[in-house]
């Protein structure tokens, strides 16, 4: 065990000055006149033509990082130790000037929204080509740049997407401009702060991969920011784990998630469903208890009170940084122990067994909702949820699940001649017409606990009104359910006199789910349930959720665009596509396929956790608006499998039952579609952990 | 009185839109809310801004003055004493006498009750409106907000002293006049600013949770929207006190208020300006003092519940 401090190797295959260098670097933010440290002892650097990536969870200070970088830290924050290279450059003692040309010419960031990067009222062309005149060029020289780097970017029309205002580009295309804008100057270091968090998952595995041609074309330096493991493993080279404002891990990036080598990124690996991972079968792991609250840092190791590993020497003294082998470092003084990292959470299923599915439970027929202006959210969507299963909703926006969920539970009327049932009989398309034992029967866990619990009621108040209302409780038989139910979503006494406020995200998300299982529904729409969570959290929430299907033989709607945790937790799988139904397969069928080709792209462009998917299925431009759906099949502008016949845009495919349990909406047959998927893919269906 | 109309030319009402068609992409991010501030601690944060304590020490005093003014003047403020009229303020008179020779002093700090009395009850009374009409509007959106949308605006397209006339030439002028007067002008203004709160509540999850459990839309309303709205109804609310202020002296000056002998400030300003030309001046420069000292203290409070509440 040796230990390193200061010269820690930069990037392999490196002569001169590495494009980053920060070496124990602290942040504090000054709140209500004290200090609060944000950052602590942060030491990587980033070679010439290295892609870094830098992975945590909300609070770890991964974008306080990227501010304190170029100074951009707010008013009341501050670097307060440590030093900062950039291409040997110092921007924490420079005057402005020299900042300034910094900025402008060696450094670039993209953030998150694209739309806020913008100016909403200059035309984007203007934009693109301020950077080059900012570098000295003449302004028709500046445009015909522009122009060029728009090209770049894989913009088809540069010419006419310069003369749009941002609100007139769609998230996937903003994001292209800000990146054109970014490396317009050919900047040594490009930061990117989640870049790709807002978009949808086809969109997305675009731009990465327009980011990843672009830092080879343009040869430079990255700094990718994320907290999504999957998209740091399939950018960069080499990666750090943050944690509390603290480096935990680094090294290269395949290495650290195949073999984690601190307890931290060991348990906020296993938080992550993993193909062919089920709710039945295999339970997640979770990281007990929460981030320490920021400035309140004990002697010892910051990740010691939620470390399984845990010993009197963590606590007392703060571990250096371990060479765990060439190139890794972890700050963990049982770092060899780390793999073998007990698990907070059994793993065992035994009393996880399903009790079987039933006949269908809810049913929606010739299911249509146009909202004013035309916009047709949904298209004739058929389905059933059998009594018992979990049914995945997927889609990217615009698909219409999420009106979906409010069509069935009366939140949205639909279209003339639409028709749900429950049990067989007929709703009202308005829950304010609903019996109450409809009400009862069907809740929702909503995506954002922050907007679906009222932040004024207390949260014995939240919990025991559905209890009054819909179960008619009272008295003893209330007070008694109510205890029931926070010893189920693993809540205490204590919080039920706070308010929200007072709960961090994944407590407020166990009231909202408390809620929802209160009257005992038999339906469950989960919609988004765990997407404003992290990782470590959601793991915990899924693992409630199935606990309590299990418990109380709940039926569950689970909607979401995340392709891993609907996998990990549905029996069967909807894929929509604007609006309309375009696969229904059960999920064991998932990994065997053949999918319909829009499926078959969508599992493409998740990046996963196990490397590198080099045949991703690529899909051709935007999702259509839903105002002005295509002719025919509505995948067709995108479809890379389209018929030459012409009848993928003259006629819709409908809805086959291409073999037991799996429908298709696709003109090729099944078979035929079995034999394309099959060959193109074999080589990288293995290797599965 | 322009100032009650003043802000009248806001945002344009607008019928409230639908909910997005389509939901929004699924991203990690989390969608902000607005945030709460405990009762405790704005109060907390009150008391540590000077701001806030001067223009509370000048509201209480008015206050006391309101309560007590008979005890605290030096002289009854309804006595005449013609041979000594429209002396300079000295040391027996420290504000002068007026017209008909009463004591300024005494008449400015007894004039304190009835526009202390007036002013509050008519700002609630406002608010009280103001925040129903807002919330059903808001709440029902559609049909309903479109047309009680337009009478607010046509309501608010009239000089408010126009219809302050009608309705004290209808009822005839007292102290209630007053009160229901300006409550009802003060209601549309109030219910335009409740009705914006409630449209960025709409839109949160929680209102569709209270549909889903069956809610009655008064429960939802009042139970649901109302405690998330009420730091913008409160901020409102002492807005309006400020005009309110104004809006009664302008109207006790226009004779449409109190009426004398009663000591008020409008009032007795109306009664003295003429002997502004005789040089008279402490007969109207201490009464509108008053006013200004009392406007301003109501002003630097709203400030200071503004700024506790946006931070």
């Amino acid at each position: 065990m040796s230990q390193t401090e200061t010269d820690r190797p930069a990037a392999p295959g490196d002569g001169s000055s590495p494009a980053l260098e920060v070496s124990h670097m602290d942040v504090s933010y000054k709140v209500r006149g004290q200090d609060r440290r944000a950052l602590r002892d942060v030491t990587f650097s980033i070679g010439r033509g290295e892609s870094y990536g830098l992975v945590g969870e909300s609070g770890s200070g991964k974008s306080t990082v990227a501010l304190a970088l170029v100074r951009y830290l707010p008013r009341n924050g501050r670097v307060s130790a440590g030093t900062v290279r950039i291409s040997g450059q110092d921007p924490l003692s420079m005057g402005r000037g020299p900042l300034r040309e910094l900025r402008a010419k060696t450094v670039s960031m993209v953030y998150q929204e694209p739309g806020r990067a913008l100016n909403p009222s200059i035309r984007v062309g203007r934009q693109i080509a301020e950077v080059f005149e900012v570098a000295g060029q003449s302004a028709d020289d500046a445009t015909a740049s522009a122009q060029d780097m728009l090209r770049k970017v894989q913009i088809s029309d540069p010419a006419r997407v310069m003369q749009r205002y941002p609100h007139e580009l769609s998230g996937g295309m903003a994001q292209r401009a800000v990146i054109a804008m970014a490396l317009g100057v050919s900047p040594s270091l490009l930061i990117l702060d989640e870049p790709t968090t807002a978009l949808d998952a086809t969109v997305e595995a675009e731009v990465l991969d327009l980011v990843a041609g672009l830092r080879q074309e343009f040869d430079t330096s990255v700094l990718f920011i994320s907290h999504n493991l999957a998209v740091i493993a399939k950018m960069c080279d080499r990666v750090g784990v943050l944690y509390a404002g603290e480096l935990v891990e680094e090294g290269p990036a395949r290495q650290v998630f195949e073999n984690p080598r601190h307890p931290y990124t060991v348990g906020l690996l296993r938080c992550i469903p993993r193909r062919g991972q089920r709710k039945d079968r295999d339970r997640l792991d979770t990281i007990p208890g929460f981030l320490p609250t920021p400035g309140h840092h004990l002697t010892g190791c910051i990740f010691a009170p939620r470390c399984a590993l845990v010993q009197d020497r963590c606590r007392t003294e703060d571990p250096p940084f371990f060479d765990v082998s060439e190139l890794r470092t972890s700050r963990c003084f049982f770092h060899e122990q780390a793999p073998e990292l007990p698990r907070a959470t059994p793993s065992s299923l035994a009393a996880l067994a399903t009790d079987g599915i039933g006949g269908p439970l809810v049913t929606v027929e010739k299911l249509s909702k146009t909202f004013a202006g035309g916009v047709q959210a949904l298209a004739g969507v058929e389905l059933a949820v059998h009594r018992g299963e979990t049914l995945g909703l997927v889609g990217e926006s615009g698909s219409g699940k999420t009106t979906l969920a409010r069509v069935l539970l009366g939140l949205t009327a639909p279209d003339q001649g639409s028709v749900v049932t429950l049990d067989g009989q007929p709703l009202s398309p308005e829950a304010r017409r609903r019996p109450r034992e409809v009400l009862r029967a069907l809740q929702i866990v909503f995506q954002n606990p922050d907007s679906a619990l009222n932040r004024r009621h207390s949260i014995r108040s939240l919990i025991s009104r559905p209890l009054v209302r819909l179960a008619g409780l009272s008295g003893t038989a209330l007070r008694d359910r109510l205890a029931e139910l926070i010893a189920s979503v693993r809540l205490e006494d204590r919080h039920l006199a706070l308010r929200p406020a007072q709960l961090s995200g994944g407590l407020k998300q166990r009231v909202a789910i408390a809620r929802a299982f209160g009257p005992r529904p038999d339906v469950v729409v989960c919609d988004e349930p765990t997407s404003a969570l992290d990782v470590s959290v959601q793991a915990a929430i899924l693992n409630l959720l199935a606990d309590l299907q299990q418990q109380e033989h709940a039926t569950y709607l689970f909607i979401s665009h995340d392709l891993g945790l609907v996998r990990y937790l549905s029996d069967r799988i909807v894929v929509l596509y604007l609006g309309r139904v375009m696969e229904v397969v059960p999920a064991e069928a998932v990994y065997a396929g053949p999918h319909h080709p829009y499926t078959e792209a969508l599992f493409s462009a998740v990046p996963s956790l196990d490397g590198q998917r080099p045949d991703r299925i690529k899909l051709e431009g935007e999702i259509p608006s839903a105002a002005d759906p295509p002719s025919g099949c509505v995948f067709h502008t995108r479809c890379p499998r389209k018929l030459s016949t012409g009848i993928c845009e003259s006629t819709e495919p409908p809805l086959l039952e291409g073999e037991p349990g799996h429908q298709i909406r696709c003109h090729i047959p099944l078979t035929e579609l079995r034999t394309i998927q099959l060959s193109e893919s074999a080589p990288s269906q293995g290797g599965t952990p | 009185m322009t100032d009650i109309t003043a802000d009248a030319g806001g945002a344009p009402l607008e019928p409230g839109g639908p909910i997005g068609p389509l939901g929004p992409a699924g991203s990690s991010v989390a969608v902000m809310t607005p945030t709460t501030v405990a009762p405790r601690a704005v109060w907390r944060l009150l008391l540590r801004r000077p701001t806030f304590l001067i223009g509370a020490f000048i509201i209480v005093f008015w206050v006391v003055c309101a309560i007590f003014g008979h005890a605290i003047a030096p002289d009854d403020p309804l006595k005449q004493q013609l041979l000594s009229n429209n002396i300079a303020p000295s040391g027996a008179h420290w504000f002068g006498t007026d017209t008909l020779g009463r004591d300024v002093l005494s008449r400015v700090l007894v004039g304190a009750r009835d526009i202390l009395v007036v002013t509050p009850l008519a700002t609630i009374l406002g608010t009280v409106l103001g925040t129903a009409l807002g919330l059903a509007m808001g709440y029902f959106g559609g049909v309903f907000d479109l047309i009680v949308g337009r009478f607010v605006e046509a309501v608010l397209a009239l000089p408010a002293v126009i219809i302050a006339f009608l309705f004290i030439v209808a009822l005839g002028p007292s102290k209630t006049t007053l009160i229901i007067v300006i409550g009802l002008i003060f209601t549309p203004l109030i219910a335009r600013t409740v009705r914006a709160a409630v449209l960025t509540e709409r839109n949160l999850d929680y209102l569709s949770s209270a549909r889903l459990l069956g809610e009655r839309p008064l429960r939802i309303m009042f139970r649901e929207i109302l405690p998330n709205v009420m730091p913008a109804i409160l901020v409102e609310f002492t807005v309006r006190l400020g005009y309110a202020v104004f809006a009664v002296a302008t109207l006790s000056f226009l004779g449409f208020g109190v009426q004398p002998p009663t000591p008020d400030w409008g009032s007795d300003i109306a009664a003295d300006y003429s002997g502004l030309l005789a040089g008279y001046w402490w007969q109207v420069l201490f009464p509108a003092l008053a006013i200004a000292s009392l406007v301003t203290a109501v002003n630097l409070i709203t400030d200071s519940i503004e700024q506790v509440l946006n931070s």
